[in-house]
């Protein structure tokens, strides 16, 4: 194949109807009605382009790719972007004709352009150096003065646009528009002022901006995190995976002198199509946040001092030692890799002897309920001509690109969303039908789309919605999730089965959040579950003894979850406390649990990257690899299996996950069996179950599974669930929604430089129909009171939220939702008073 | 001013309902903000934005397309002298040095009192009556350097106040559609056939035109 200079790959092949066509004098087999520049790049004739990119709707806008183009009425210059391929057409890529046409649009387009390559980031990979050497004319007869602008300026916090570079290939402002769905940049102007850029004073702030800067063809779109950084030449490039979260996009991580300088998007045709959110694309920051953790420390009185990794351990040992197996509890897993979340499932249930393991804070939905439904994945969910039920969380605050996914489907491939929230999300505006719930009430709702007794006629958009259903069958697919922290998980675990008992054949992509939390489900780190979905208690006898044989011991009986644990704890009665990777006292919905919890374990024990919250109340605090900084596998929210890369070492002495688990089984007298590499896990975990037995190293390695391996199981008995009973109160008069935004004051993202200052401010979201009684208008001061605490906020009036209802995002750095918040509520109402 | 005042709010209103799709009404309504505040103000291009469901960036992307859009403050009169081919050969350099110098100001600049800005344009398609210019797009044909002052002076006095409306004005008399007049007012892709081409082809093949249905 030729050179490509652009990096993006041809998009997978659509059968539809192969066609015959000449490329070059050469019969190449392609679809009939496919690009005719996809068709020919997969072909091996790379034709050059600058705006076309095969993840957009093609414009014609730079005419770098016009080739000679013959359907019978003789040959004719055509831009092989816009035209679809046709049985029996000649086409010539490289005549005379076609080499002058190159040469003049090169030139054109270096008319104005600076060619100051050599203090350009873009210089070394920059498609218009690339295709300028091999498709331009050589010698510039350009004398005049060239056009000039300001030199970068900032577009964002973190996109810079030098607009003298800049070729007006529309590819940024496409994306903008056609695929984030922020049109906040524009051409401005017109003829030869022409030029991309904002409206004054508005920032192109989308969470998918750093995309722009990644499929910019020259070097006008700059990322501040990476400018100056390098040069492409002394970049080290290895592929990973995303954990940022659970969508699991792939990714390119590039390294220079052992520091991560940046990651591209992978186009990876199931999950993330090149595309990456701005959390994930700079979350390499944080790698070498100032505070990161770089070695073990013991508490000593008030302080936490350095110690060595064996005194450290020794402590830990200890402690664990010292309690018993049932007094122990372990919170967290979900930041690890699969193989680090197995070897503590191994340690905790197998070693110590405890089942008191969950990867999920409170936060998310019950292993049962993950491992109990049919499971679709993402490009299942997002086919072309579907009916999806959306009741998760706002996908573009939490799970970004899967939003990119479901917008694409209902844009281009005639989707349709039937959005259940309870309160206006980001998806709203693209679903067919948006229905609000009443914290609480989603159990009604739901009964009354899918059991066809709703009282049609009187709420139009619900009977539309009921039609849709009706109308999707078993091609349904449901993405299901926490929307509210402030309710617990009953109702949407009651909506869930609900819908499954309702319409045979739906399918459910189970919308958790955090990297591989699935991974570590999978892996055993749920209360009740041994790898690969066993049940302690479920009847498999068989599977249950064969990890007894294996790990020489299994827990008794089912342990707690997260809330168990931590009333255990603020009961006095939970002797170690370890947290992998876990911050209850940022995390866990309910804050006054969170914290007689964590301060009520005799001992608490935290692995982790940052000093976070709850880690810096540990007593022993052992330091964790983080991502880039060590090798591995992760599992995304469908249960896809991809490979991590290590491309730089972790900082101080801090080591993977797994290590610490081996290290600190031997120091109890256990074996975990594993040596040098997390390789030796994995082995065991895909030899000792059924979920990931296709997921072997070697079938990881063939290209053929570059995309991952999707393990597969057949849904566990799930039993239908009722909705809570939740009694209506009249002392307070709102229910409380609290709901995340992408940027946060979470462990990473709040040390990420590019990303810290986007956090929003925390605000009271009030219809203004429950606003104006009160005599509230924006930004007015609160007191919100619920039974179990108060804050004090400000409002803000949004017409997206409906009546009865108040929103507050959790983890923001003031107003914490946390204090209002109890685990144990169906719903949590709240009071508000002025002042 | 900048926003679009509540009356002016009613008028785009008025003038979106005309339209299949909010979005098409954008430049009407840059027109209205323009004639409200002699020029288009970024705050107005913000409020039209949210009438229409844009982003002020798109907006900004559309009326900077056209020149007859000024993102900044402009005089009461907007003189635009022609010096494109027809009317320089007939004098329009020299009539447009002599405007200099009657306005104290170099073209493309307002003068202090904020009553003229003076621009040299390209062809006017006035061609045949060179030199042309307008004020505020209503033309002058065969200005002489006497004729322009006298037009200056008249400008000022007001008598001219008929012929030349301050600048955003377009017309005199605004469109003005009643409601029943306003119809098939849907997007293309649920557009039906209008009565009149409907039963013009009813006419010529009956068999094709069942329900009228595009
Ligand atoms: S900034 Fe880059 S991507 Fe955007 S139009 Fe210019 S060259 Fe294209
Ligand atoms: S969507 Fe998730 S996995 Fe993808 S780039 Fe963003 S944080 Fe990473
Ligand atoms: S790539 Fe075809 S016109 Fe730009
Ligand atoms: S050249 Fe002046 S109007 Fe045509």
């Amino acid at each position: 194949m030729e050179q490509t200079p652009m990096s993006e790959k041809p998009l997978p092949t659509v059968v539809t109807e192969p066609v015959n066509i000449t490329v070059d004098g050469e019969e190449i087999t392609v679809q009939n009605g496919e690009l005719l520049i996809e068709a020919c790049h997969r072909n091996g004739t790379y034709i050059p382009r600058f705006c076309y990119h095969p993840r957009m709707n093609p414009v014609g806008m730079c005419r770098m790719c016009l080739v000679e183009i013959d359907t019978g009425r003789g040959p004719a210059l055509q831009p092989s972007c816009m035209i679809e391929v046709t049985p029996g057409m000649v086409v010539d890529t490289k005549s005379d004709l076609v080499s002058k046409v190159q040469d003049g649009v090169i030139e054109y387009l270096l008319a104005n352009h600076p060619l100051d390559c050599p203090v350009c980031d873009k210089g070394g990979e920059c498609p218009l150096q690339d295709q300028a050497y091999s498709h331009g004319p050589g010698e510039s007869r350009w004398v005049e003065e060239k056009r000039h602008y300001a030199k970068p300026i900032p577009i964002s916090e973190t996109v810079y646009l030098d607009r003298e570079r800049c070729i007006l290939c529309d590819r940024c402002t496409r994306f903008a528009k056609e695929v984030a769905g922020d049109p906040l940049i524009h051409f401005i102007d017109r003829g030869a002022n022409t030029q991309v850029n904002t409206f004054p004073d508005e920032p192109f702030a989308s969470y998918f901006s750093g995309n722009t800067v990644q499929i910019c063809p020259v070097g006008a779109l700059t990322a501040k995190p990476y400018r100056f950084k390098a040069r492409p030449w002394d970049l080290q490039t290895v592929e990973s995976t995303c954990t940022g979260c659970s969508v699991g996009c792939r990714i390119e991580i590039d390294s220079s002198r052992n520091h991560v300088l940046r990651y591209n998007g992978v186009d990876s045709d199931p999950v993330n199509w090149s595309w990456l959110c701005d959390k994930g694309r700079f979350g390499f920051e944080s790698l070498e946040a100032a505070d990161r953790l770089r070695e073990p420390l013991v508490r000593s009185g008030e302080t936490l001092e350095p110690a060595s990794w064996a005194a450290a351990l020794a402590t830990a040992a200890e402690a664990i030692n010292a309690a018993s197996p049932g007094s122990i509890g372990v919170i967290g897993g979900s930041r690890l890799t699969n193989e680090s979340a197995y070897a503590w499932a191994k340690l905790a249930k197998g070693v110590i002897g405890t089942d008191n393991v969950d990867a999920q804070l409170g936060d998310g939905l019950p292993a049962d309920v993950v491992f109990g439904l049919p499971q679709a994945t993402i490009d299942e969910v997002c086919k072309p001509g579907g009916t999806i039920l959306y009741l998760g969380p706002d996908p573009k605050e939490e799970l970004p690109v899967l939003y990119l996914r479901l917008k694409h489907a209902v844009d281009e491939d005639g989707a349709r969303i039937i959005e259940l929230a309870p309160a206006g999300t980001g998806l709203t505006r693209h679903s067919a039908v948006s229905l609000n719930y009443r914290p609480g009430e989603l159990g009604q709702l739901v009964d009354s789309l899918v059991s066809g007794s709703n009282s049609t006629g009187e709420n139009a958009a619900l009977s539309t919605a009921a039609k849709l259903i009706a109308a999707a069958g078993d091609s349904l697919t449901v993405v299901i999730g926490r929307a509210n922290l402030a309710e617990n998980a009953q109702s949407v675990v009651a909506a869930a089965t609900a819908i499954r008992d309702a319409v045979p054949g739906v399918k459910f992509l189970v919308a958790l959040r955090r990297g591989n939390v699935r991974g570590a489900l999978e892996a055993g780190l749920a209360p009740g579950y041994l790898p690969g979905r066993v049940s302690l208690t479920g009847g498999q006898d068989d599977q249950v003894a064969a990890f007894k044989s294996l790990w020489g011991n299994v827990p008794a009986k089912q342990g707690l979850d997260t809330k168990g644990i931590l009333w255990a704890a603020a009961e006095g009665k939970l002797d170690v406390l370890i947290l992998l990777g876990a911050d209850p006292l940022s995390d866990f919905p309910d804050r006054s649990l969170a914290r007689r919890g964590v301060a009520g374990a005799r001992t608490v024990i935290a692995i982790d990257r940052f000093p976070t919250a709850s880690v810096v109340q540990a007593d022993v605090v052992l330091p964790a690899a983080g991502h880039s900084e060590e090798q591995g596998t992760t599992t995304n929210l469908e249960g896809r299996v991809t490979v991590l890369n290590q491309k730089v070492t972790p900082p101080g002495t801090a080591r993977p996950d797994w290590m610490i688990a081996a290290e600190l089984a031997w120091k109890l007298g256990g074996d975990l069996g594993v040596d040098t590499e997390s390789s030796e896990l994995w082995a065991e975990l895909v030899a000792s179950t059924e979920t990931f037995a296709g997921a072997g190293v070697d079938a990881l390695a063939d290209t053929a599974n570059a995309d991952g391996i999707v393990i597969t199981a057949e849904p566990r008995p799930l039993a239908t669930v009722e909705a809570p009973h939740v009694s209506p109160t009249s002392a307070y008069s709102l229910r409380l929604v609290v709901n995340r935004k992408l940027y946060d004051a979470g462990a990473s993202i709040s040390r990420c430089d590019s990303s810290s200052a986007l956090a929003p401010a925390q605000a009271l979201r009030l219809s203004p129909a429950d606003a104006s009684p009160l005599g509230l208008k924006d930004l007015d001061r609160v007191s919100v009171t619920s039974p179990n605490g108060s804050l004090s906020a400000r409002v803000a009036l949004d017409s997206s939220v409906p009546k009865g209802t108040a929103v507050l995002v959790h983890n923001l750095a003031e107003a914490d939702p946390g204090a209002l918040v109890a685990s144990d509520d169906a719903v949590c109402e709240i009071r508000v008073e002025v002042g | 001013m900048s926003r679009l005042t509540p009356e002016n709010v009613e008028l785009a209103k008025q003038i979106i309902r005309r339209y299949p799709r909010p979005k098409s009404a954008l430049i009407p309504l840059c027109h209205l903000a323009q004639e409200q505040d002699g020029h288009l103000a970024d705050d107005a291009m913000v409020h039209i934005g949210e009438l229409v469901g844009v982003t002020s960036a798109e907006v900004l992307g559309t009326a900077s397309f056209y020149e007859m859009f000024k993102r900044h403050e402009v005089g009461k009169y907007c003189v635009n002298i022609c010096t494109n081919i027809s009317c320089q050969l007939m004098g329009g350099e020299e009539l447009l040095e002599h405007a200099e110098q009657t306005l104290g100001i170099r073209s493309g600049s307002t003068t202090n009192d904020g009553l003229f800005t003076l621009e040299d344009v390209e062809c006017i398609a006035a061609c045949t009556e060179a030199p042309a210019l307008q004020v505020n797009y209503r033309y002058f044909h065969r200005i002489s350097n006497d004729d322009f002052d006298q037009m200056i002076d008249e400008l000022r006095s007001g008598r001219l106040d008929d012929v030349v409306p301050p600048h955003g004005v377009l017309a005199k008399v605004r469109q003005d559609l009643a409601e029943e007049q306003i119809a098939n007012i849907t997007p293309p892709e649920t557009q039906v056939m209008p009565r009149w081409i409907a039963d013009e082809a009813a006419k010529n093949d009956p068999a094709a035109s069942e329900g009228g249905q595009a």
